[in-house]
């Protein structure tokens, strides 16, 4: 669909803002290196004021870095100004113009390009059935529905074939249901139109579900760039591993390792671990263990009291206390499993390879 | 070092844009030009003499015992019109919001009293009390006898300036009160406290600082204003009346200048204590929309009271407007009132009718939809855009509102009759009809871009974002999003300067030449004569022209204007 997949590289970039109580220069975001692929789908992840839509409007051209350069398709841009820049972005809020009509919103961008009438027509046609609003054309946007909305928004952007397309939580005014199924949408669009994507969101289900790559972001800096199954198994460090999705930390000192094997000492167990050889003995370590990796049982790796049991349907929600480390599990498809009440003496099970070493 | 890179790339985006680089440059050339120029001329006219700097000027203009009164006189009248404008505008308002209106009538007469001072010309009141109060008077001849009222001096201004901006501060309160949510006053009225103290301890301090407000703009417009001082202040000289006889009276520009220079600052630090301390306060107090509407007051002893009262007020209002025309009709005011229409005729026989309304008429023809575009682009650039000279802007258009037209009339005499800095350069534009057409520009740049602002502050800026990220120029930003977002503050903007144009006297009648024959100047005259008819007879003519200017505007908005749309369209986000 596009004319030409582009690649985009930023290199070394960073944007400094003054803090408006102190009057203190700070770094928005600091030394930026991301490179993406042609066609890619990529998230940018963190929680709010972590930098990410600062970089997705310097890509868009609305802010300048304040040093490194950006590269679309190999050719820096730094200085264009975002009209001139091949790339197109779709709005948290939307941003229709609601003195126009759908067809008129999504030929905007066409019509600015002096395309002549009946390509115009032929292209937004098309374009407003792939995002599934034909016959709509006539509509003023304040007849429309957040998700329609949101559909007139992404067949704006889509529709003048940007070299990348720029997402800045663009679901996060819908409910939750919506979501869900709009970034379904918004995946298969970006796969049909075989388009690069830079997608900013704070919702990690919302960046697993859509992403090639993530790149997870905190205090301005770039944190880990991995795919959605590595960032999850195998998060840099417990930011991470706390953003993304839920996690305890078993906070030990490992004791001993021969090779890539060793043993952690936690809360008086010693629990056997693989994937240290970047460790040595004696170091302070912290183990991942996902809620969903782990079981309350009658036999296990850490002996351990219930402090909590709820039924919450699809799985039973347990808090237990290993020593003083409160430890969550989920324990799925409860129905036919035993289920521990509060007080209980009980063991925490897991398999070996459901750690991960930090 | 890393600052300078966003710096320099900001600037070079800029640049990229030359309408965008054009169109601030043309700005602050023409700010620079029309309204700091003449005011730094008055400056240098009054402190620098032909030997160099000097205070001699002041100390001769201080020295006149007349002078020392005019600044009394305006202080003293500006203070007690600044009260009780405040203090009515305050119960209209507050009636409106919280009280139970029961008749009609009542709700129509707000209505009246809320439109009447837009459309009429500023001293169409001091007509009314003249004939209502004066020597002739209907009311203090007739109905109680008396036959030597004098209404000219101080209590005939206060009264004249009172009526003509109270309604103004009814405005800006009806705004302030209807952002109050109710919820805090019915949490008051729970824990015990009667109607009178739910007043006191939740509403009046919640107001405060826009009561100093209103106060201050009300007083603003009190010691700036020219007509009805002129009209109806007998030998009660104020500022603006001593600058405007200084220069016409006694042809002393430089003691003008001076004066002019006193006048300006005592308007220069009301306005920067109104902007920049109590505009921000006043809003600061309340934000937001009230979460739902207010049960209005429906207590006998509240509403009867409060309602007669403001019924009274607004009738007496009313009934000086309708004296205008009346006073057109009638043979001689106060002695013979047979109808007659021979001071309509006279206006277009013998004074030159058809040419002072055609002129005036066109002036502003010409200058409103270039004020209304002017603004509109000063708002679009001090909303969304962000540059340099963004400030300097700002606050230039801005303070054209604290500068009285008298103040201007001298400083573009002083700046512009030998051409610029007496250069000649510029010199072809004194005396012309070109000259009067800025003075209505710069005299209603203000009024439109606070509307333009406030209109584009409503609108999410990712809108213009998404237009500009769709590929278009900050000119295609501006013509196909910006403006027509803001077509009703547009359309508004375009008629409100247009009325101010054509009813404006205080700057025009020092600028104005034989050749052109402006109405107000015209009224002024008459006027000023005893020819009550002829001035009313054209004053109706006036206020009926700009009535049918706001009443197409309010259709036009109804018709084509876009805030209805955009209202829903917020809502929903």
């Amino acid at each position: 669909m596009a004319k030409e997949k582009k690649g985009l590289r930023l290199e070394h970039v960073s944007k400094i803002y003054q803090d408006p109580k102190t009057g203190k220069d700070f770094y928005a975001v600091h030394d930026a290196n991301l490179e993406i692929a042609p066609g890619e789908f990529v998230t940018l992840l963190g929680p709010s004021g972590c930098g990410k839509t600062t970089i997705l409007r310097m890509i868009a051209g609305f802010e300048s870095p304040n040093e490194g350069q950006i590269y679309l398709g190999g050719e820096p841009i730094n200085e264009l100004t975002p009209n001139k820049r091949d790339t197109a972005m779709v709005f948290q809020s939307y941003a229709l113009l609601p003195h126009y009509n759908i067809f008129d919103n999504v030929a905007y961008g066409l019509k600015l390009r002096k395309m002549p009438k009946d390509e115009i027509q032929r292209k937004v046609t098309n374009i407003l059935k792939m995002v599934g609003l034909e016959g709509m054309e006539d509509r003023m946007t304040n007849q429309l529905s957040g998700g329609q909305q949101q559909r007139v928004a992404l067949a704006r952007a889509l529709v003048i074939e940007p070299g990348v397309l720029l997402f800045d939580e663009p679901l996060s005014n819908l409910d939750a249901k919506l979501r869900v199924d709009m970034r379904t949408e918004i995946r298969r669009i970006q796969q049909e139109a075989g388009i690069t994507a830079v997608y900013v969101t704070h919702d990690q289900s919302e960046a697993m579900a859509i992403s090639d790559r993530i790149i997870v972001m905190k205090k301005g800096l770039v944190d880990q760039v991995a795919d959605p199954h590595t960032i999850y198994y195998q998060p840099v460090d417990e930011f991470v591993a706390d953003f993304i999705g839920e996690a305890n930390f078993l906070r030990g000192k490992l004791d001993a390792r021969e090779g890539d094997e060793g043993t952690v000492s936690f809360e008086g167990h010693k629990i056997p671990v693989s994937g240290v050889s970047k460790h040595s003995a004696g170091d302070d370590v912290s183990l991942v263990l996902r809620p969903e990796s782990a079981r309350v049982a009658d036999e296990g790796v850490l002996r351990c009291k219930v402090t909590l049991s709820r039924f919450m349907g699809h799985y039973q929600n347990y808090q237990v206390m290993v020593g003083d480390t409160l430890i969550k599990i989920q324990d799925f498809n409860p129905k036919n499993h035993k289920i521990y009440e509060v007080g209980d003496e009980a063991w925490v099970a897991f398999n070996r390879d459901d750690l991960h070493v930090l | 070092m890393a600052k300078n890179q966003s710096t320099s790339l900001d600037r070079k985006k800029m640049m990229a844009d030359p309408i965008l680089v054009t169109t601030i440059v043309v700005l602050i050339a023409f700010l620079t030009l029309f309204i700091l120029y003449p005011l730094a001329i008055l400056l240098v006219d009054s402190f620098v003499g032909d030997t160099g700097p000097t205070l001699s000027v002041f100390q001769r203009v201080l020295a006149m015992p007349s002078f020392e009164t005019a600044i009394t006189n305006t202080l003293t009248v500006g203070f007690l019109v600044g009260i009780l404008a405040t203090l009515i505008g305050l119960l209209f308002a507050y009636v409106e919001e919280y009280v139970e209106l029961k008749s009609k009538f009542m709700k129509g007469l707000f209505s009246v009293v809320s439109i009447l001072p837009v459309v009429s010309p500023p001293f169409v009141l001091s007509l009314s009390v003249i004939m209502l109060f004066g020597k002739s008077g209907i009311i203090t001849r007739y109905l109680l006898g008396i036959y030597d009222n004098n209404v000219y001096g101080f209590w005939g201004i206060a009264l004249v300036q009172v009526l003509t901006f109270f309604p103004v501060c009814y405005m800006m309160f009806r705004g302030l009160l209807k952002n109050i949510d109710p919820s805090l006053e019915e949490a008051a009225r729970d824990m015990g406290a009667s109607r009178w103290k739910v007043f006191t301890s939740v509403t009046l301090p919640l107001i405060l600082p826009g009561m100093g407000n209103a106060f201050l703009v009300t007083f603003i417009e009190s010691i700036a204003d020219f007509a009805n001082p002129m009209i109806i202040g007998g030998s009660y000289d104020t500022l603006a009346t001593s600058i405007y006889l200084q220069i016409t009276g006694a042809y002393d520009k430089q003691g003008a200048s001076a004066m002019s220079v006193v006048l300006l600052s005592i308007t220069l630090i009301m306005f920067i204590l109104q902007k920049y301390v109590l505009e921000a306060k006043s809003t600061a107090t309340l934000t937001g929309k009230a979460s739902r509407a207010r049960q209005p007051i429906d207590d006998r002893s509240v509403r009867v009271p409060l309602t007669i009262l403001c019924g009274i007020i607004a009738l007496f209002v009313t009934l000086m407007y309708i004296c205008v025309p009346l006073g057109g009709l009638f043979k001689t005011w106060g002695y013979d009132f047979h109808l007659t229409t021979k001071w309509f005729q006279q206006v277009f026989t013998m004074h030159h009718g058809f040419e002072a309304f055609g002129d005036s008429f066109l002036l502003s023809f010409i200058s409103a939809p270039i004020t209304a575009l002017l603004s509109m682009i000063i708002s679009y650039l001090v909303v969304k855009r962000n540059f340099k000279a963004k400030p300097f802007i700002e606050f230039v258009s801005m303070l054209a509102m604290a500068v009285p037209g008298t103040v201007l009339g001298v400083g573009y005499i002083r700046g512009f009759s030998g051409g610029v800095f007496h250069t000649g350069f510029l010199q072809g534009l004194y005396g012309t009809s070109a000259i009067l057409v800025i003075v209505f520009i710069v005299r209603s740049l203000p009024t439109g871009t606070r509307s333009g602002i406030s209109a584009l502050r409503q609108i999410d800026k990712s809108i213009e974002e998404s237009a500009y990220d769709m590929g278009a120029n900050s000119y295609e930003v501006f013509t196909t999003v910006t403006l027509p977002l803001i077509k009703d503050s547009f359309l508004s903007g375009l008629v409100t300067s247009f009325v101010r144009s054509i009813t404006a006297i205080s700057a025009v009648i020092l600028l104005v030449t034989p050749s052109t024959l402006m109405i107000t100047v015209q009224i002024n005259e008459f006027a000023e004569k005893g020819a009550y008819g002829v001035a009313c007879a054209f004053a109706t003519i006036l206020i009926a022209i700009t009535y049918t200017a706001v009443a197409l505007m309010n259709v036009a908005i109804k018709h084509f204007g876009t805030s209805a749309k955009i209202q829903a369209q917020s809502e929903e986000e």
